[in-house]
């Protein structure tokens, strides 16, 4: 029997997402909704009886004091539209399973199933058409989502809303299909494409080979299997061999042809340029390296101390957020806190770091189809990582958010956990992985379900009409937080000798990649536990259902395993063995439906072989004057997306759980100022602490990407740095989102993206190497692009370059916030007419072609020198100079201290600057502005010593941020609170 | 006398700040703090019986996803201890009882209210009288708020506190009443221990920011008529030193964080009198 239990508002009582929903419906598409109600409907279907609905209703579905509820009727009354939005067949409904658990406690009985909708109730004069694109362009995501409009002068009130179940029907025939590989390449091209697999003729046919040699074939048949290819091993194939997964382009031979005309082959970027730069840091670390696992684990691990481990992972899920902003944000947030925490014996999670880049969200010419608006994207990825973020406990301590028209194609969404770990359990290490031949597969977490298949072939190619509906899932931050705080006891229980995560490629990889430990695995099918019957046993192999772990468990540990996730209402389930045959084998049931030698799999992928050509681009000089108003300048910039005030964002984001936090990403006088860099105490009883911070900088690519990959790593540095980091401890993560680099019909520009690629994986080894921030883990995402009709929309290349060091006394920190009238102003570093690329320049429109270069010899001894002078505590604030360059931090550091400043730019130290503006708003790179107590000077300058800093100016008690030109005029003359308000504006919704 | 203040933290199903909760009651002194997951009450492996100090930490109980902290109350309320002849909540009711010391903190506070055991006028433990719900925002804030005390509230965790600073981080933080005369006996018996208030602390304010959820008449946190049950949406916990202070790099402050002291008069009062 199916009933419906309707949610509402008593009257009088306030319902804000009804008015947040107004609000939305009148901002984002300028419709004029008089008001706007919500009532929250949970369809049931089971067997319940008598007073039962009752008690469900009044009981965990309703609150008494200001809700009201309708069993088996409508609530709503007296409206123009009513429009109910739930979801569609085998979508995550996280509210209907917490529903479905609450009314099995209740009923103390099992097997009801609940459904969630919502519903929207419009007053106003709204047309149908109106209601349509409410529902269509706001409430609902029609590729996860259903939706009905009723009107209101159709609505019969005694009737109910009719119930629509979106309960999983499939015929449930579990069985394998084999695939004749022996046909044209036509046939093997239409193989790749219509089931998704992103894989080339080339590539298919080296799978074709492997099944005609003669030992492999004799092997298969012993099994049942023959010459054809099952569709379990060739989708597993296709996820081991993804770009996502084999990273093909950074493992490529690359001949790199530079603007003179002369070649240079590189035999893997990845190789050759990120770990040789680690490895070399490690050599010359000797006896002192703090790596302890870099690039062969899910993230990386550096020491922390004698008794802990740090682990750092950074990701991106740019794809899914581009179809479903929050489902696929929060499955991003919490898919990367799973790497972390799948990392050596695992670790616990301590903070997240996102990194999201957009389109304007005021964005107003016509959406290329398929294109959801960048005012969505922004609020649903945001409210996708902070229920990710929230409700897994973890703090948000750092991030930012990049605008560029180019990612309206497809958004970039970083996500980056840290965690720490006991450096060893039970007097092992932790920081390795190893599996004994015997040990047993044990999966735990979520259930499998259709969500999620082909996520890794599916994000190795551009964003195309077609592209899946299944590749996008929703994840479950709370089954997610069960699982690991169960698994955290059987950790410390050492009850598990290995554990890994399913994420890109489910079982397929997680399984696959762990087998590679012992050297083979059996594995049964059939045991998986599934959300709903009718899965393949391909589907079940490779579907990336989320909050997902697979561990391999000592036989004689299993029992125990079993029955405290049994008791912490976690479920476990045994999949098999893994052995040391050196196969790949996987049953259903008694049926072997894949049987690859672990080698092929994972290593019998040819590589590529790709041509890279750099003709360096020139873009017009700017031709604009000499602004007759700085301080309207200052204003303009201030108000800029890139640059102005993120803290609506910010504080929608909990950064204090966990009660470590010592920087805050908002601090100062009012709490609101611009932190450059996260610092955190993870170990509540110790002073040692943690630092994150980011470098990105993507507009600098259009000029050079050897520079904007030398500027971001600098800025994250930098960023470190300025809060008290220091080089002695500072490791890097290196994500790459480029834009289709490999030359095609698509991509006519191939080689030349190519060569930025290779630019930046040069400016990568140069500048970790001469820092000594070794790159401990990465991650690069290479199909950036929107190819629709004769639309196509490549993202800037983009490197997020983040940085996680130890701070050894977190007491020492520094915020960005001048403290006191009388404190010195210094500007650190030196400024160069550098503004290619700047936000200057693209304020008049311009690139130009002076784009910012590191001096990464200057800027270390800069920066070893601040170290030494934040630690004597010689520093009261220190701002990093990015964005809009000094004008923005001097600003900055004042009104976020809310104090005034007088700063003198004759007094800054500058090479080959005549304009007033270009000095003020240049991004050359190593600067910082610094305010340092008078009584410090001399110390301050002492340490400073040999390093190009001035004293510029003075902390002053009036509110006013006074700028004195080079020809010692006033240029600028304005209250703070003014500059402040213009800096908060634009994001403040 | 020797300490021997035993607290427990309950955690599990998505509470979050049981480790520093946990901290807390270290600091101000209990010598024996452990953090029992709900499962270990559930299989009858550890009681309430076996400690003074009962800590519900803020988190998302089953991600909040029926109303805050909503399932999570359903849980208390329903679920047997193995072996099925106890309920869970008999534990809790029991505790109170005994004259012992209960601290919901943000979640924590939601689901004692919605377990009715706060403001449980009359000491009715289990009539729902009060709730909290979405924020004025309509979002999730965190931000650090000013809290004026009231001084004629029975509420042992407060005592010699006029006013403390610390940080709110919830989407549903607004206190409704059932109805005005629900909130006129609030203030009658004194159960208001809290209200947000301007920076100076002068008076309790309905102006955002300051009153960051829109709660009636600026209320925070309350106790039940003993004193000894006490919920608040602000986090104590996050405030034990002065580095978690959003101001630390410019003010001198005093080793400690204010929020501890919460903590330390609750390990006192037990010391004293149980």
């Amino acid at each position: 029997m199916i009933h419906r239990i309707e949610i509402g508002f008593k009257e009088g009582i306030r319902d804000v997402l009804g008015e947040k929903t107004k609000r939305k419906i009148i901002e984002h598409l300028g419709i004029d909704v008089a008001e706007v109600d919500t009532i929250e409907v949970y369809t049931m279907e089971g067997d319940i009886v008598g007073d039962e609905l009752g008690k469900i209703a009044s009981g965990p579905l309703s609150d008494p004091i200001i809700q009201k509820y309708a069993i088996d009727r409508g609530l709503a009354a007296r409206f123009d539209w009513l429009i109910e939005v739930g979801f569609r067949p085998g979508v995550t409904d996280n509210v209907g399973k917490t529903a479905r658990e609450a009314v099995e406690l209740l009923l103390n009985k099992k097997g009801v199933d609940v459904y969630t909708s919502r519903q929207y109730v419009l007053r106003g004069n709204i047309t149908r058409k109106d209601a349509e694109r409410i529902a269509s362009g706001l409430l609902a995501n029609e590729l996860i989502q259903r939706y009905e409009i009723i009107s209101g002068r159709e609505w019969n009130p005694a009737e109910e809303v009719r119930p629509y179940v979106p309960r999983v029907t499939i015929e449930d025939n579990p069985s394998t299909e084999e695939i004749d590989l022996d046909v044209s390449d036509e046939e093997l091209q239409e193989i790749s494409d219509t089931r998704v697999l992103a894989l080339t003729v080339d590539e298919i046919k080296v799978m074709r080979n492997y099944l005609h040699n003669e030992t492999v074939l004799n092997e298969r048949m012993k099994t049942g299997l023959n010459e054809k290819i099952t569709d379990v091993e060739l989708e597993c194939l296709a996820q081991s061999w993804s770009e996502h997964c084999k990273h093909k382009i950074f493992n490529s031979i690359i001949d790199y042809e530079d603007e003179n005309g002369s070649h240079t082959t590189t035999d893997s970027l990845f190789s050759n340029c990120i770990k040789k730069s680690t490895r070399e840091i490690r050599e010359d670390l000797g006896e002192d390296d703090w790596c302890l696992s870099v690039f062969v684990d899910n993230a990386g691990i550096i020491r922390f101390n004698d008794d802990y481990n740090l682990v750092f992972k950074v990701e991106t899920h740019n794809s899914p957020s581009a179809l479903d902003p929050y489902g696929g944000a929060l499955t991003g947030i919490v898919g990367v806190n799973r790497d972390p925490f799948g990392t050596g014996k695992g670790s616990k999670l301590i903070f997240n770091t996102d990194v999201f880049c957009f389109a304007s969200p005021f964005y107003k010419k016509p959406l290329p189809k398929r294109i959801l608006h960048p005012r969505r994207i922004y609020e649903g990825v945001r409210e996708g990582v902070e229920h990710g973020g929230n409700k897994s406990g973890i703090p948000t301590v750092n991030g930012c958010l990049v605008f560029d028209e180019r990612y309206l194609g497809k958004p970039l969404v970083y996500c980056g956990t840290g965690g720490i770990m006991p450096a060893r359990i039970l007097g092992e290490a932790t920081y390795s992985k190893e599996i004994v031949p015997g040990d047993i597969i044990i999966m735990t977490g979520g259930r499998i379900g259709k969500d999620g298949i082909h996520g890794a072939t599916f994000s190795s190619e551009e964003l195309h009409e077609d592209s899946p509906v299944t590749a996008v899932q929703i994840g479950d931050p709370i089954t997610q937080k069960k699982m690991t705080d169960f698994l955290l006891i059987a950790r410390d229980r050492n009850l598990y000798r290995t554990i890994t995560d399913n994420g890109a490629g489910g079982l397929s990889s997680s399984v696959g990649e762990m087998a590679t430990l012992c050297g083979g695995c059996e594995l049964d099918l059939k045991k998986a536990p599934l959300k709903y019957a009718g899965l393949k046993p391909w589907e079940i192999l490779i579907s990336e259902a989320q909050e997902r772990m697979s561990l391999a468990v000592p036989p004689e540990n299993c029992e125990e395993f079993l029955d405290l996730a049994g008791k912490m209402n976690v479920e476990a389930t045994i999949l098999g063995t893994f052995t040391d045959s050196g196969k790949f084998h996987a049953y259903y049931g008694d049926d072997t439906v894949a049987y690859l030698d672990m080698e092929f799999l994972h290593d019998g992928l040819p590589r590529m072989q790709l041509n890279a050509k750099w003709i360096p681009p020139q873009h017009k000089e700017p031709d604009f004057p000499e602004p007759d108003d700085m301080g309207q300048a200052l204003k303009d910039m201030l108000s800029r997306l890139n640059i102005c005030s993120k803290e609506s964002v910010v504080r929608q984001y909990d950064h204090e759980v966990q009660g470590g936090s010592v920087v805050k990403p908002l601090v100062g006088v009012a709490n609101d100022g611009p932190s450059d860099a996260a610092v955190i105490r993870p170990i509540l009883d110790s002073f040692e602490g943690v630092v994150v911070s980011n470098g990105i900088c993507p507009r600098y690519s259009d000029i050079d990407t050897y520079h904007m990959a030398a500027c971001a790593i600098d800025e994250a540095v930098r960023n470190a740095i300025a809060v008290g980091g220091s080089l002695a401890r500072l490791a890097g993560i290196d994500n790459f989102c480029w834009c289709d680099p490999v030359e095609s019909e698509k991509t006519p520009d191939g080689q030349y993206k190519l060569a930025q690629l290779v630019r930046a994986n040069r400016a990568l080894y140069d500048y970790t190497k001469a820092y000594g921030v070794p790159c401990i883990s990465g991650k690069d995402s290479m199909k950036n692009d929107y190819i629709i009709g004769e639309t196509k929309i490549s993202i800037p290349p983009t490197l997020l370059f983040s940085t996680m060091g130890k701070i050894e006394d977190v007491r020492k920190a520094v915020t960005m916030d001048a403290k006191k009238s009388g404190d010195l102003v210094y500007v650190l570093g030196e400024t160069r007419e550098e503004l290619g690329g700047s936000e200057w320049f693209a304020l008049h429109g311009f690139t130009g072609n002076n784009v910012p270069k590191v001096n990464a010899l200057k800027a270390k001894n800069l920066y070893d020198a601040l170290t030494g002078a934040i630690n004597k505590g010689l520093v009261a604030s220190c701002h990093d100079c990015s964005d809009g360059g000094l004008g923005i931090a001097l600003a900055e550091t004042a009104f976020a201290g809310g104090l005034g400043m007088d700063v003198d730019l004759s007094r800054v130290p500058r090479e080959g600057i005549e304009r007033d503006d270009y000095l003020f708003f240049s991004e050359s790179q190593s600067r910082f502005v610094a305010t340092v107590f008078p009584k410090s000077r001399e110390e301050f300058e002492g340490i400073l010593a040999g390093n190009i800093i001035a004293c510029a100016g003075k902390i002053t008690s009036n509110k006013t941020f006074r700028v004195y030109g080079t020809n010692g005029e006033t240029i600028v003359e304005e209250d703070i609170n003014d500059l402040k308000k213009v800096w908060q504006k634009p994001l403040n919704f | 006398m020797a300490n021997r203040v035993r607290s427990i933290v309950i955690t599990g199903n998505g509470t979050n700040c049981e480790m520093e909760m946990a901290h807390a009651c270290r600091l101000a002194g209990s010598a024996k703090v452990d953090i029992v997951h709900i499962s270990e009450l559930l299989y009858g492996e550890k009681r309430l019986d076996d400690y003074h100090f009962l800590n519900l930490p803020g988190g998302f109980l089953d991600g909040d996803d029926l109303g805050s902290a909503k399932a999570g109350a359903n849980r208390i309320i329903h679920a047997d201890i193995k072996g099925g002849r106890e309920k869970l909540y008999a534990q809790f009711v029991k505790f109170i009882a005994d004259g012992k010391l209960i601290l919901g903190v943000c979640n924590g506070f939601q689901l004692m209210v919605k377990l009715g055991l706060l403001p449980a006028f009359d000491r009715d433990y289990s009539t729902q009288t009060v709730t909290l719900t979405f924020n004025d925002s309509g979002r999730f804030e965190d931000r650090w708020v000013y809290l004026r005390i009231n001084g004629d509230s029975p509420c042992v965790f407060t005592r010699g506190l006029e006013k403390i600073y610390l940080p709110v981080r919830n989407g549903e933080g607004k206190i409704v009443t059932k109805n005005p005369v629900i909130l006129e006996k609030l203030h009658t018996n004194n159960h208001i221990v809290m209200q947000y208030s301007d920076e100076n602390y002068e008076r309790a304010t309905m102006d955002y920011p300051d009153n960051p959820n829109g709660s009636v008449d600026a209320i925070a946190g309350i106790c039940d008529e003993t004193g000894r049950i006490f919920g608040l949406m602000p986090h104590p916990e996050a405030y034990l030193h002065y580095t978690n202070h959003p101001r630390w790099t410019r003010e001198i402050m005093p080793e400690d964080g204010a929020g501890l002291s919460i903590f330390r008069n609750a390990v006192d009062f037990i010391q004293r009198n149980l």
